[in-house]
């Protein structure tokens, strides 16, 4: 068994002008193609294979960098272009936007501890919106390290990404990640983040 | 001490078609120079106030680290570069190279195949030693040799902004066109 390349479930240019078309396809078909490739050629062989992508996660800490890279690079792309799409709602409702309200004291106090985690992340990385039991707390993690690897600082499940390696956003953007970051909030797909809040 | 950006020594133009005006109005104009505005603006009532730039780069943790290493890294990035480069070393440094790598041409596979497995953002580097000997060495985001006690001789940034407007994912072929444009004659001077 293998790791594949998702489809995504809209049009490259369906995002815009949020993500540009030539952005998205690069991005997906270029850089999550690469590390679906080189995370099947780095466990081809070993006896991690056959593993789900979260179980590799889980226990990152005792496999090669380059399962830690790709297998990263393959699971928060994956998640990357679920939890975005055209037209979503403005905010989350339910009981995503009670513990967002429990966790952060508003919706608008979230989007800043996100907004800020995604810009101060020196460097290559992701900002995400993490599930611990009930509650949710926002991080960063470098490169592609992610929320459910044994060696990250704050674990749990992710439920919310950001990239924000400058291959996200440079050809849109340039050197303005901050415009980036805050256009984002325009295409999350908050369905999508409640859904794997329910777990 | 305020830090300024310093003039680059050739026009915006000058390495076209290998990096292009575009990528350096940015990585110049835009990403340099807010390291440099960002140093200025976090080392005032610090203990880096009056400190040189090598010595912020050597001592400086954090943000200030940050800042500091990457005016450094790409005060020397930039200037390693001509639009009328010598292609290949020669002399003492030759001799060094050909010592450490074996040829010329072995140096360039080794020190291209660092700069394109530096995962996420960073830099490679030639380096010297204490003792002059040459090595490869790669480090990441701000990451810079001086700190290691290692003389830096010329480095590629491996930052996506440094080609991603030129290349988009291709690093290999941005590394093979960084060649084209790097200055020996400059990596001589700093050996
Ligand atoms: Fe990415
Ligand atoms: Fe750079």
């Amino acid at each position: 068994m293998s790791f594949e390349l998702p489809k995504l479930q809209y049009a490259y240019d369906a995002l815009e002008p949020v993500i540009d078309a030539r952005t998205m396809e690069i991005h997906h078909t270029k850089h999550h193609g690469a590390y679906t490739t080189n995370l099947n050629a780095a466990i081809q062989g070993t006896e991690l294979e056959g593993q789900s992508i979260e179980e590799l996660m889980a226990g990152i800490s005792k496999a090669s960098v380059a399962v830690r890279n790709n297998g990263g690079g393959y699971y928060n792309h994956c998640l990357f272009w679920e939890v975005m799409t055209p037209g979503g709602a403005k905010a989350p409702k339910g009981e995503l936007e009670k513990a967002i309200n429990d966790s952060f004291g508003s919706f608008d106090k979230f989007k800043e501890a996100f907004t800020k985690a995604a810009a101060t992340r020196f460097g290559s990385g992701w900002a995400w919106l993490v599930k611990q039991g009930d509650s949710l707390v926002v991080s960063s993690t470098p490169n592609q390290d992610n929320p459910l690897m044994d060696v990250a600082e704050v674990q749990g499940t992710p439920i919310l990404g950001l990239d924000v390696w400058e291959h996200a956003y440079y050809l849109n953007y340039q050197n303005r990640r901050p415009d980036y970051i805050s256009s984002f909030y325009d295409v999350i797909n908050w369905d999508e983040v409640a859904k794997r809040f329910k777990g | 001490m305020s830090f300024e950006l310093p003039a680059l020594p050739y026009a915006k133009n000058a390495l076209e078609p290998y990096i292009s005006e575009k990528t350096l109005d940015f990585h110049y104009g835009k990403h340099h120079n807010a390291y440099v505005t960002n140093l200025n603006n976090l080392v005032p009532g610090t203990e880096f106030e009056n400190a040189d730039l090598e010595t912020i780069v050597k001592k400086a943790e954090g943000g200030i680290f940050n800042n500091g290493a990457q005016v450094w890294n790409h005060t020397f990035y930039f200037f390693q570069f001509s639009a009328t480069p010598v292609t290949e070393p020669t002399g003492a440094l030759k001799a060094a190279i050909d010592a450490s790598f074996g040829s010329f041409d072995a140096f360039k596979e080794a020190f291209s195949k660092a700069a394109a497995t530096l995962f996420g953002s960073g830099w490679a580097w030639l380096v010297k030693d204490a003792a002059g000997k040459l090595s490869i060495v790669q480090t990441s985001n701000a990451a810079c040799p001086l700190r290691d006690g290692l003389t830096p001789l010329m480095t590629c940034d491996v930052w996506e902004h440094a080609y991603y407007l030129d290349k988009q994912n291709l690093r290999p072929k941005y590394i093979e066109d960084f060649f084209k444009v790097l200055d020996w004659k400059v990596v001589e001077s700093r050996f």
